[in-house]
């Protein structure tokens, strides 16, 4: 017989436990939910646009009735439990229904404070919680002319945002000098007044409410000071504090919320409890992406995994007020040991500050310009080492200029017609619709549903600043560091520390050895755990070409029709007579439709039927040439200028220093594609200032130049030092590599790899600790021994893999 | 039913696949981490890529062009994209595999 689960409160924390749980054991128990308000689970969240007339009530069900039949849940709606029975297992609910438990889930959510002054209970006051609460407002505003709003917090102004949609006459009362200030500082509160003040919202504060008015109706509200405000309308937005009646009363422990541990588990084992009811380390939070972690914790350990830990969210802050753009994250007071960055610019009513420790982002206010926000959050939850980048860092991430997206930064001043995604051509409407109507939380989600940033992820944090406009503070802040791929909840580099450690030798071993939910992982993680494997133990391990993609696999470039590229190596993109024929031979032979400079020195020969690749790779290596890798994520080129040799402001053969660094490096698998260059003089002919190893001769030696990147988000290289030899190059080169391959996560370029670690991180582990360059420099070519094998050769020669290239049958 | 013999399963690697030329078009034959063999027309719903060329993993495939992940039994897109591509009866019958190119499952949207 299945256990019982019994859910207290169908909201969006203990209905999204249940999906959770639904997903990863389907049908482990028989559930029944009991919520106290006649619906659905709805999205809270969206109750502003609803209050303010942009949405209706129907566009903001989440879960209608027809789910939990679909899923085979009981569902007792409109009915409030009043008793657990934790000796029987038993709740009742106020009409006398019973249902048994094994396990219980509490999610109670939280009531809205209601300020205990006298009047305080009259017909006109109200709290802005749940749908009758929305729809008393609406009912309300259609009569009545001036409303108070008691609260200046973010629940305050979108409600009273929402009133004045509707027409009304709204003031806010606010007890502090600022508004929002547990979200904005002195100078953002006083911005985010006026700009308010400017739509017709007036302001009454601070002044502290001591009493209702009226006598059968409410009329006004009195201050300490002994003034007065009339009103017909009084809507209560001080704050929440968490239902925890129903808990207190089973004799659960509470404090300020139902305390749970890092499994969100209360002090009786058999009851969990997930949402805004609940205090865990001390903290209780009202927004709804901490409630989703939790909820995907407790459905792990509802499910008996048991191996999942919440620990806390970091949170930030969105106001869901058309047209108003502001954010907040973190501590942005600061204190002594603190520093800011401040960047005030009235006239565009832009406010940006930054509060940083140690080097590191510990918070952020900024109003009017929030296109960056998710930047600085990212930076702020992976605790990064801003001081490379310190100088540039106030004017954001999209500075340098990034393609595809129309050089849009600021989603609130895009129209729903505009492009967002240049790669799926998504517009913004459409993100928009896909949020509201299939109610999405997680970029993930949008992702998936819309394709909007999931190609080349330049235009991330426009989706994520829709997102945000929509959902305001409510969207899922992604975890501190996220699973390697949807088969597991471990991270790249939990995974890779035990590759190591436990010495593991096969992708089926690192499977079973977290326990991955899919039995053979998916198109994500295997190419992952493949080159893990392969670069951990390059002498033992045994690649598995089913891991790889296509393009890894068959080395060479699909193409859209289904044919292949293939570009051969041409070592510092220099050439002769020879290789030249040769390879137009073999254009001519294979009638190859299209020949082509690649940006990167080389020549591309494009449409070459599958089955054919092994015979041209053959015609190829006879004349000399070998794979130029431009499939893999691995090395791909070193470009060069012609210095010294031939050119009159060259001081540095940069031709021979390519040419010696590309055979050195050749073949190496990495996290991602790698790209070189070197230049004979500073004018710098041959790009190597975005490339992710960069030469730049000089007089007396060479700069080393790391990081770079010039597609989809151009970023210029930091300056790793300078050395004198040629043989000095080769070492830093190899070591600075050896150290993305060890370090960086697959499919991380140096540039975010470089940003999240830190360059002083890199400076510190290649430049100044010379016996670890060393140790970096010796493994690099280690792993080259087994590497450096040219993978055309094998497949043309030695008929490698020939299953690969040839049908299997042809039937006529 | 008219079976045609293909070859043997050994031919096909696991968690891999092997293209069959037929008059109706490629056909991609795809073998499961536990030796099952499925079927396809070799061309995603989406934008026609080859899927004998994607990586194979539980009963789906990824497409390799834009990473749509399709149903190897019966060539459903996986929602939230929608789609379907042709799927033929295969049997395996002592290591050797054989297809029906008769009863083809008809190109339908899902």
């Amino acid at each position: 017989m299945k256990e019982k689960l019994v859910l207290i409160g169908n909201g969006m924390a203990g209905v999204r436990t249940l999906e959770e749980l639904l997903k990863v054991a389907p049908d482990k128990y028989e559930i029944t939910v009991f919520g106290s308000e006649p619906y659905g689970n709805y999205n809270r969240i969206l109750l502003s646009p609803v209050l303010a007339g942009e949405k209706s009530v129907a566009e903001i069900m989440l879960n209608d009735m027809q789910w939990y039949a679909d899923n085979g849940i009981t569902l007792h709606c409109g009915k409030e439990v009043v008793e657990i029975d934790r000796a029987k297992r038993k709740v009742v609910a106020d009409d006398g229904t019973c249902a048994d438990y094994d396990r219980l889930l509490l999610a109670t959510g939280s009531n809205p404070f209601v300020v205990p002054v006298p009047g305080h209970q009259l017909p006109g006051v109200v709290t802005f919680r749940d749908i009758r609460d929305v729809q008393l407002m609406m009912d309300a505003s259609k009569q009545s002319r001036h409303a108070v709003v008691i609260g200046g917090g973010l629940l305050g102004l979108e409600a009273a945002n929402g009133l004045m949609r509707q027409g009304m006459n709204v003031t806010v009362v606010h007890i502090h000098e600022t508004l929002m200030e547990r979200q904005l500082d002195k100078v953002a509160g006083e911005m985010l007044r006026k700009s308010l003040e400017e739509r017709g919202m007036h302001f009454h504060m601070p002044a502290q409410t001591v009493e209702i008015l009226g006598e059968e109706r409410v009329r006004g509200v009195r201050f300490k000071d002994g003034s007065e405000l009339y009103a017909d309308l009084v809507v209560m937005a001080v704050g929440i504090r968490p239902n925890m009646e129903l808990a207190k009363k089973a004799g659960i422990y509470c404090e300020r919320g139902i305390v749970v541990n890092d499994t969100l588990q209360t002090y009786d084992p058999s009851i969990y409890a997930v949402g805004e009811c609940v205090q865990h380390r001390s903290q209780t939070y009202g927004l709804v992406a901490p409630l989703f972690e939790q909820a995907k914790v407790c459905a792990n350990h509802l499910a008996h995994f048991g191996y999942s830990r919440y620990q806390g969210s970091l949170t930030s802050t969105k106001l869901k007020v058309t047209g108003i753009d502001l954010f907040s994250a973190g501590d942005f007071t600061g204190d002594d040991s603190t520093e800011e960055i401040v960047l005030k610019d009235a006239s565009q009513g832009t406010y940006k500050k930054l509060v940083l420790k140690d080097d590191r982002i510990c918070g952020a206010v900024m109003y009017g310009d929030t296109g960056d926000g998710a930047w600085y959050f990212q930076l702020m939850r992976d605790g990064s080492d801003v001081t490379a980048f310190r100088d540039h860092l106030m004017f954001g991430q999209a500075h340098l200029g990034d393609s595809g997206h129309g050089g849009q930064s600021k989603a609130a001043a895009m129209s729903d017609a505009m492009e967002v995604c240049g790669c799926n051509g998504v517009c913004k409407g459409a993100i928009v619709k896909a949020i509201s109507e299939k109610g999405l939380f997680t970029l993930e989600e949008v992702r998936t549903h819309t394709k909007a940033s999931s190609s080349c992820g330049s235009c991330t944090g426009l989706v994520e600043q829709i997102m945000a406009s929509v959902l305001g503070g409510g969207y899922t802040a992604a975890p501190k560091e996220k699973p390697l791929c949807k088969c597991t909840d471990h991270t790249h580099d939990e995974v890779r520390k035990v590759i190591r450690e436990r010495h593991l030798l096969t992708i089926r071993e690192v499977m079973q050895h977290f326990e991955w939910r899919t039995p053979d992982g998916c198109h994500s993680c295997r190419p992952a755990l493949n080159y893990y494997l392969l670069c951990a133990w390059p002498a033992e391990y045994q690649d598995d070409p089913q891991s790889r993609f296509i393009n890894e696999r068959v080395h060479a470039n699909i193409q859209k029709d289904g044919t292949y590229s293939v570009v051969p190596r041409m070592w510092g993109g220099v050439t002769t007579s020879n290789e030249l024929r040769t390879i137009a031979d073999v254009v001519d032979k294979f009638n190859i439709p299209s020949v082509k400079v690649t940006g990167g020195q080389r020549i591309d020969l494009l449409g070459v039927k599958k089955e054919d690749l092994p015979a041209v790779w053959g015609e190829l290596n006879k004349g000399g040439l070998v794979s130029g890798h431009a499939y893999g994520k691995a090395l791909r080129t070193v470009k060069t200028c012609v210095g010294k040799e031939w050119c009159r402001f060259g001081v540095q053969d940069s031709t021979a220093m390519g040419v010696r660094l590309e055979k050195r490096t050749w073949g190496s698998w990495m996290p991602h594609k790698f790209k070189m260059a070197v230049s004979g003089c500073p004018r710098n002919c041959a790009e190597a200032t975005i490339k992710d190893f960069g030469v730049v001769a000089v007089e007396s030696g060479w700069e080393l130049h790391v990081g770079g990147n010039g597609g989809v988000k151009i970023r210029a290289t930091d300056l790793l030092c300078k050395v004198t030899t040629e043989d000095e190059v080769e070492e830093y080169c190899c070591a600075f590599i050896q150290l993305y391959r060890e370090e960086a996560r697959y499919l991380d370029r140096t540039a975010p790899w470089i940003e999240r670690v830190g360059l002083a991180y890199v400076k510190q582990r290649v430049v100044e600790d010379v016996q670890n360059r060393k140790m970096l420099y010796a493994r690099f070519i280690e792993s080259q021994k087994y590497a450096q094998i040219d993978p055309w050769a094998e497949r043309a020669q030695h008929n490698v893999q020939r299953y690969e290239f040839t049908p299997l049958m042809e039937v006529v | 039913m008219h079976w045609i013999e293909i070859g043997d399963l050994e031919d096909i690697p696991k968690l891999g696949a092997r293209v069959v030329r037929t008059v109706q078009g490629d056909i991609a034959l795809f073998r499961t981490a536990d030796d099952e063999v499925f079927a396809l027309r070799d061309q995603c719903p989406h934008k026609g890529g080859p899927l004998s060329q994607g990586i194979v993993h539980g009963k789906r495939v990824t497409c390799p062009l834009h990473n749509w992940m399709i149903e190897l039994n019966e060539g459903a897109a996986v929602a939230p994209d929608e789609g379907r591509t042709a799927c033929y009866p295969v049997k395996v019958e002592h290591g050797v595999v054989s297809i029906s190119l008769e009863h083809a499952g008809l190109q339908k949207s899902a």
